[in-house]
This record gives structure tokens, sequence and C-alpha cells, in this order.
């Protein structure tokens, strides 16, 4: 049942051939990292910023630094994700004609599996939680997400499901089984090694923070809309938000389900999903895509909000069919529970049912359609003005078409069985994820910038990111189409057929010009700071923009409204410029806010501490962690005082500040 | 000046939809009002419904289609029992969101279970190799 | 960039905040929140009952349901877990009656009932396991193993708790947290006796009558 490696009582299977001394490539990774590490632990030691960072940002249960948090976690594992793509690129660029690349297989399989988990639950997942972490409470006009210490838990498990993929690179090793692990490749038989179970721990640590995440979401626009906002007169963003963290809660339970199934058949030799006993791994891939699929959805309805806000903003009109937007978003949110199946056409459940599941993938890209057309309307006879946001937004929607129909090829089972796990899969998914997700992050994080930190992003350098990562996705991915439709097969590592090379250097060019739009993007960041007086944005709403968020200073107070708005109509501060609204500039009360708290640090911690014990097999310390994470979880209940009031005269102090800057750019 | 003597009274049925009242919170009572009698009620139900399907199948008095259809029914008629008179369960409690939430997570649990069998008993015919294991060493 | 020189004297008609704030009490979403985490968690019984039913008729070879249930034991077990939702109920009517020994007594007998419930179920899986009808030993067995004793995880979970609010009962008394937590509780066991409906329904009656 459990592996044949060494164990000892101490260590579990944990010893010093778990270090990857021998592979060139991680031991070059590892110093880099090391150097950089040492870098910024030493420059934050130097400049003596434990305090600050302890207090102000790593217990802080502001949902505003909580979400700018989420986004640089979401960038730098970007970042991690993008350079195993790198070397997939090139290593498929190469090897040909009796060439064996320069990644072994052994390496290379992690190099892919890990790619697909980081972009999905490391990146995109926590860019997505991180807007609307950021944007929702300011868009409804409240102060807070419903559960503040939760959302901050929430946060740090994400990281520690983050820092133990991040660990694999240089203690052990990850899974070799792709994205989603099937069984039985991902059994205890032909995985006994650590893979896997990083792999399990860092999705079951990393799900129970979206779990609650997405809990608390739900809650916070339930209960915490400013008077006066009714559900059809939320933003956009913020109904798609709901529709997406519904989704969250009613996907991801199944997903930590199937990883416990997945554990126990490889720590206690149950039979789930192996070949004998009565184990059938096909329930596996049935269960795991009951998650998969509403996951899509969870990670491209939010950017769909995006979209929807900075289409209005930037051509100055309200949304065109705000009524069939929200009950698009409605009606997708329920549809993606009945297309899974779409993703095992192949593997053999017969004409009926496969039928049934084509017929609904093709109904749920309705829907989509329908967002399309009401996003043109939006912009046909509007003043467009083709800021960052709104050109990101324009190639998102000729990509994302692009993508679409691809899908709704692949919908056809019989097209599929030609197409299913070919490059042309490959292409549509990132097809729609990158001109989705991505142009979507880009647009969000262009946009709401200013609102964040008080100035905008440079223009220059974002319009070289911009043009980078279209050119360079093109360049990349059309020709994996091509290739998917000669029948070249995912995740292959050397080829035969030299007639194929060119199409994939085309594509090793386009990932390196992508690599140029991220290395912008980055310079970007700098460039904006250090120019931030000049991109100074004083009065709050830079963009002349529609919703709440753009009612409050740039950055917002810590409260985030001296008074709760009361909401007329649709597009709340719009409504408010048309009718001559002036801030209210005195009256100011005491204002109620919950306490900073090392509890969810500390939680993730010992979680993360847990699960690398789980992995390892080393027992002692896996209950230890465990016990201790349900102590200090009990503890943490036992505080009752976890509130506090911001004084009337400091609320009027931040208000007069703000109002004097106002006065000063006249 | 701790939270504990800010906040209203019981659970109460908030701000769920539109227009909050500004001048301090209105709250209705408790949605979640328990009563002796409605526990009772509720408790005597479910020891019917429990004993019920437990005798048939211990005594097998009935013949099989006809005991699977009386426990199947008994357990849903329980399960809303239970929602009922001790879960609270009304359509007006946090606004309707608790019914509809309810609603909704038993429509996907449908899917899920329904959607499983349908799935894997195509999947089964047509694909897991006829092996008897009896035949095994 | 900011407010279009408009209409100033409709002003006077929009009122966009209020002098005195209606701020949302704490604690206003914790029902609503803990609700929505119970039906996740209904979405996890809802993938174990789901591979129980699709494994469930995977005995390789092994023991089946008819060899292994022993339905007075499980009627037994049912019984506890029944009384526990009615001492349950009545814990909360002693809070609704703000009478905190009475709250705290129902409570500990709740608990009780609550270990009695889980005594018997280890009994039984420790007499399964005896008999070599092991959580390995078939498809059937992991799923039946997992099913049942994800539930009763939960119990103990629920047991935990439950000892932990008597305690926070007994130092701060039933103030509103208290009552809010309370109240969760309460949804959290009578949500595990509805879990329990469907697994002495799907796994034990009709098991037997397969």
């Amino acid at each position: 049942m459990m592996n044949h490696q060494q164990t000892s009582f101490l260590l579990g299977r944990l010893g010093l051939d778990s270090l990857p001394l021998h592979e060139p490539i991680l031991v070059a990774t590892f110093s880099v990292v090391a150097l950089g590490g040492i870098a910024v632990f030493g420059a934050i030691t130097y400049f003596r910023l434990w305090g600050y960072l302890w207090r102000e940002w790593f217990t802080t249960v502001d949902h505003k630094r909580i979400g700018i948090m989420y986004m640089i976690l979401g960038i730098i594992m970007l970042l991690r994700g993008f350079a195993d793509a790198i070397m997939m690129r090139l290593q498929q660029a190469i090897a040909f004609g009796g060439s064996d690349g320069y990644l072994p297989a052994h390496h290379y399989d992690q190099v892919f599996t890990a790619h697909g988990v980081i972009m999905i639950f490391f990146v995109a997942m926590p860019v997505v939680t991180g807007l609307m972490n950021y944007v929702v409470p300011l868009q409804i006009g409240a102060r807070d997400v419903s559960f503040p210490f939760l959302n901050n838990f929430s946060f740090w498990m994400t990281t520690a499901g983050a820092v133990l993929v991040m660990m694999s690179l240089f203690i052990g090793e990850f899974a070799r089984t792709g994205w989603l692990a099937y069984p039985p490749l991902s059994n205890i038989a032909y995985s006994p090694d650590v893979g896997v179970d990083y792999y399990i721990w860092a999705l079951q640590i990393a799900g129970v923070g979206t779990l609650l995440s997405g809990v608390n979401l739900i809650c916070t626009i339930i209960k915490m809309r400013a008077p006066g906002m009714k559900m059809m007169q939320m933003p956009v963003f913020t109904w798609t938000a709901l529709c997406t963290n519904v989704l969250i809660v009613a996907a991801f339970p199944v997903l930590t389900a199937v990883m416990v199934l997945l554990s126990l058949d490889r720590y206690v030799g149950t039979n789930f999903f192996t070949n004998d006993f009565g184990g059938n791994p096909m329930m596996y891939v049935n269960l795991i895509w009951i998650w998969g699929h509403p996951e899509v959805y969870i990670l491209i309805l939010p950017m769909f909000g995006v979209f929807s806000e900075v289409t209005s903003t930037f051509c100055g009109k309200r949304l065109f069919g705000y009524t069939s937007m929200v009950y698009a978003t409605i009606v997708i949110t329920i549809l993606s529970y009945l297309v899974w199946l779409h993703h095992f056409f192949t593997m053999g459940s017969g004409a009926s049912v496969n039928s049934f599941f084509g017929i609904t993938t093709m109904i749920i890209s309705i829907p989509t359609g329908a967002k399309m057309f009401n996003w043109l309307f939006t912009m046909y006879k509007g003043r467009i003005r083709y800021d960052l946001p709104m050109m990101w937004t324009v190639a998102f929607m000729l990509t994302f078409v692009i993508g679409g129909m691809s899908g709704v090829m692949l919908a056809v089972p019989p097209a599929d069985f030609s197409l299913h796990n070919s490059l042309f899969l490959i292409a549509h998914f990132h097809n729609v994820i990158i001109g989705g997700v991505l142009f979507g992050l880009f647009a969000a994080i262009n946009f709401w910038y200013p609102k964040a930190f008080g100035y905008k992003l440079d223009p220059f350098w974002g319009k070289i990111s911009f043009w980078c990562w279209v050119i360079g996705f093109y360049l990349a991915f059309m020709p994996l189409y091509v290739l998917g439709l000669m029948g070249v097969t995912r995740r292959m590592r050397v080829f035969d057929d030299p007639s194929l090379q060119i199409w994939f250097v085309i594509a090793g060019i386009g990932a390196a010009v992508i690599a140029v739009g991220i290395g912008a993007f980055l310079v970007q960041l700098v460039v904006s700071y250090m120019k931030r007086e000049q991109l100074r944005d004083t009065t709050g709403d830079p963009w002349d923009a529609r919703t709440l968020e753009w009612a409050t200073s740039s950055p917002p107070p810590d409260y985030n409204f001296a008074f709760t708005p009361v909401v007329h109509d649709l597009d709340a501060w719009w409504d408010m410029k048309q009718h001559g609204y002036k801030r209210p500039l005195t009256g100011y009360k005491p204002i109620h806010m919950p306490k900073n708290t090392g509890a969810g640090i500390i939680l993730a911690g010992l979680s993360l501490v847990t699960g690398f014990a789980l992995i390892w097999y080393i027992w002692w310390l896996a209950a230890l962690g465990f016990i201790s994470l349900l102590a200090v979880a009990i503890g943490h209940t036992f505080n009752y005082k976890r509130d506090f009031h911001i004084p009337a005269e400091e609320v009027e102090k931040t208000e007069n500040e703000r109002t004097r800057i106002l006065a000063a750019q006249g | 000046m701790s939270a504990e003597e800010h906040v209203m009274d019981a659970p109460r049925d908030s701000h769920g939809d539109s227009h909050g009242d500004p001048h301090g919170d209105h709250h209705d009572t408790a949605p979640a009002h328990a009563t002796l009698g409605g526990y009772m009620k509720g408790f005597i139900l479910s020891v019917i419904l429990t004993a019920i399907p437990f005798y048939l199948v211990m005594t097998g008095t009935l013949d099989n289609h006809t005991t699977v259809g009386i426990v199947m029914a008994m357990a849903v008629v329980q399960i809303v029992v239970h929602m009922i008179y001790f879960l609270h369960m009304d359509a007006r409690s946090e606004g309707g969101w608790n019914l509809l939430s309810l609603i909704f997570t038993i429509i996907v649990v449908a899917i899920t279970l329904a959607g499983s069998l349908w799935v894997m008993y195509h999947l089964n015919v047509n694909m897991m190799p006829q092996h008897d294991m009896s035949q095994l060493p | 960039m900011t407010a279009t020189a408009s209409a100033a004297q409709d002003t006077a008609t929009r009122i966009y905040h209020h002098e005195t704030e209606h701020t949302h009490p704490e604690g206003s979403s914790t029902l609503l929140g803990f609700w929505i985490y119970l039906m996740s968690d209904c979405l996890i019984f809802a993938v174990l009952f789901a591979t129980y039913g699709v494994l469930g008729g995977n005995y390789a070879a092994g023991p089946a349901p008819k060899d292994l249930f022993e339905l007075p034991l499980v009627a037994l077990n049912t019984s506890m877990l029944l009384l526990s939702s009615i001492t349950y109920g009545f814990a909360v009517i002693a809070m609704q009656n703000r009478n905190r020994k009475s709250t705290q007594t129902w409570l500990l007998i709740t608990a009780l009932f609550g270990l009695a419930f889980i005594s018997i179920e280890l009994f039984e899986f420790s007499e399964l396991i005896h008999e070599g009808a092991t959580p390995q030993r078939s498809a059937f067995l992991s799923s039946f193993f997992t099913l049942v004793g994800t539930h009763g995880l939960h119990v103990t979970f629920g047991i935990v708790w439950i000892f932990t609010l008597v305690t926070q009962i007994a130092k701060h008394g039933l103030v509103e947290a208290n009552r809010r937590r309370l109240m969760c509780l309460s949804m959290f066991w009578h949500f595990l006796d509805v879990v329990w409906i469907g697994v002495f329904t799907f796994v034990y009656l009709m098991g037997m009558l397969r």
C-alpha cells in the first residue's frame, strides 16, 4: 500500500535524496530564488519594516488590503507559471529530428502539471478573488465584507497552498499527472512519490480559503448593500461577483470531496479509483469535471463584469441591456452544471449521453453571445475613449469570440473525438482564458489601480505590454489550432514529424513576445511608481466613472465611506454626479470597525505545516499540527472583543484633508 | 462600547433585499422562534417516519418494490419535517434567501446524483471489463 | 471630472446620505453565512452519496450489505440522534427564555446522545473490521465507511462544539454572540440529522432490500 522509500519516525520519507541536487535547472533556480529571497528579507529587515508589514498587511482585515495581497500573490505566481510555459515552448520547439530536447520526461511532466495547477489555482483564482474583494464592498457602499476575519484567513490559506506548490520545486517533486491528476496514474501504485500528495494538500488547503471566500462575498452582497440599492440596481460587476461566488460555494465542495477520496486511496488503501476491488477511475473523471466546469465560469464571470464596467465607463453610456446581462449571468450560472461531460466525450458514455451534453454545451454559448451584443451595443453611438482598459476590452471581445467558436466546435461530440486532448483543445482553452481572464485582469488592473493607489498606471509601458500580449498570444496559440487539426496530441515532449516544427517555432516566438509583454507590465508598475506625482489622481474619479467606488478618495480611507451612501438608481455614482451631489462636510460619527488579527496567518501556517507533514509521512508532526490547528481555531472563538471605533475626530480629519485636496485642484 | 451592546436582539430578517431603515434597525420578532409544540410535533412525526421504514424492512411485510417506494417517500417527507419543525425553514427567513439557497442546493445535488448515476451507468456498460472476481485465486 | 454643473434644485429631492447612520450590526450576516456554508457541506455529502450510489454495488466478491448490516443497531443509533435533535430543541427554547443553566444542561444532554451515537457507530465499525469487512476490501466498503464515517466526523465535531459553547456560555452568559452561535450549532446539528435520514435510508435500509 505505501511506497518503498526509507521512512524514519522523525522525518517520515524526507531525506537528503529529496533535494534535487542532481538537476542543474533546479539548482540554478534555487540559487536565484534563494538570493532573491535573501535580498528581499534583508531589505525588509534593514528598513525595519517587519512591524509595519505585520500590523498593516499580514494581520489586516481590510478588504482593500486583502484584495491587493491576493493580486500580488497572483502576479508573482503568474511569473512562475509563465516560466513553466516558456520551458515547454522551448522544449517543443527544439525536440525534433532525433533531438531529445533539454528537458527529461521526469521533469517535463512536472512542468506541464505545475503550469496548469499554478495558472488555475494560484493565478486566476487569486486575482479574481482579489478583484472581487477589493471592488465589491466599495461598489455596494459597504465598509467591509460580512466576515472580515474569515477574509484574512481565506487569503492566507490560498497563500499556504501556493507555498506548498513552490516548495515542491526544491524539496521532493511535483505531480506528473497533468493538472487534474486522473487516476489510476495518480493512485499510489503508479505515483508512489510525494508529487501527487503535494498536489492534493495544496489544493485542499487553498480550497478551504476559496470556499470561505465564496460564503463571505455572497453574504456581503446580500446583506451589506447600501440602503436603496435593490438587487436590480447593483453594478454588473457585483452581479457577476454574486454568481461567481454562488458557483464557488456550489462547486468547490465537490473538489474537496474528490480530493478526500483520492487521498484515502493513497493513504489508507481504499478502492475508489483503483483498477481492482471494485474501484472505478472513470468516477473520478466524472466528479472532478462536475467541479471543473463551474470552475472555468468562476474564472470568467467576474471578468465579464469587469468588461461591463469598463465599456460603460469608457463609452460614457449606461450599459446596454442591464436586465438581460443579469439574466444571462444567472442562466450561465445554472447551465454550467449541465455541461460537464463535454470534457470527456471520448471516455465512452455513448451517443445518448454525449448528445445530451453536446446540446447543453451549445446552449450555454448563447447567453455569452448575448453579453457580447450588449457590449457592442453599448459602444454603438458612445463617445469611446481608448484608454488602456478599453483597449484590453476590445482585444477581449475579438479574442474571446474566436475561442468561444472553437469551443462550440469541440461541443460537437463527433468532432471532439478527433480533437479531444489535441493541441486544438489547448489552443481553445488558452484562447478563452487568456483572451477572457488575462485580458480582463489587465483591463481591471489599469482601471482600478488609480483607485487603489492614488495614481494611474503609465500608459506608454501599458500599451507596449498590451501589444506584446495580443500579438504574442496570437503567435503562440494560432499555430496550435493548426497543429491540433493535423492531429498533434497535447503534453508531448518529443516529435517525429519534422514538418510540424515550424509551427512550434512560431509558437515559441509568440511565447517570447508575451514574455516581453510581461516584462513591460512589470516595468509599467515600476515606472508608474516613480512617476506617481505626474500620474496622481486627486479626484477619486479619474475616468468619470459610474459606480460607487469612484465616490471615494483614491485610495479610499480605511472606513471607505464617512457616511453610507443612499442609492436611488443604477450607476449610483453617475446618478449622484447628475444631481449635483455635494460631499457632506460636517456631522461625522465614530465608525465601527473590526480589529486586525494574527489568527488567520497562524492558522494558515499551521495548515501548511500539517500539509507538509502529511505529504512526507511525518505522522507525529501531522498530528501535532492538526491538534494545534484545532486548539488555535477554538481558542480564537474565545475572543469576543474583535472590534473598535474610529473616533469622529479622526474621520473628520481624514475627510477635511480630502476636502482640501479636492478644493486645491479646483 | 463593546459590540454586544450595540447589536440587536435575536436573529432577524434584516434588509436582505432593498431599502434599509436608516433610523435604527427595524427587526421583526425572530423568524426562527422555536416552540415546544413545534419541536414535539416534529419529533413525533420523525419517530413515525423512521419506525415504519425500519419495521417494513426488518419484517419484510410487503414486497420489495412497494417497500422501496414507501421507504424513499418517507425519507423525503421526514427531511421536509426536519426542515420545517427543526430548522424553521420558511420563505421569510433572511428575506427568502435561505429558501432560495436551499432550492438551488437541492437542484445541484439532484444534478450531481442523477447525472453521476446516469453517466456512470453508461460508462460502465460500455467500458468496464467483465471479469468475475470470484474466479480469482 | 466630477459633478456636472446641472440641476442643483434636484438635490433637494434626493438624499444621498443619512445623518444618523444605520449601520449593519455585528453578526447580521452570521446566520445566513452559516446556512450557506451548510449548503456547501450538503454538496460534500452529495458527492459521497453519488460515490456510494455508483460504487456501492461493487462488492469485489466480498461481503455485501446483507452480510454486514445489523438493522436493530442502526435503529438504536438513529433514535440516539433523533433524541439529540429534540434535546437540542429544548436547549434553544431555554435560550429563548434566557435560562442559562437550563440551556447548558440540555446542551450537555444533547452531547451525551451524540456520544452514544458515535460510540455505537465505532462499535459497529470495529465489528465490521474484525470480520474482515475493512474499508480496503472493496469499493462498496470504501464508500460505506467514507460516507458514514464523514457523517460521524461531523457529529464528533459538533460534540466538541457543544462543549466549547457550554464553556463560553459559562464565561459570558447568553449574550448575543453566544445566542447566534447556539443558532448556528442548531442548524448544524439538525442538518446532520437530515443527512442521517439519507444514510439510514439509502445505505442501510436499501442495502438490505437490494
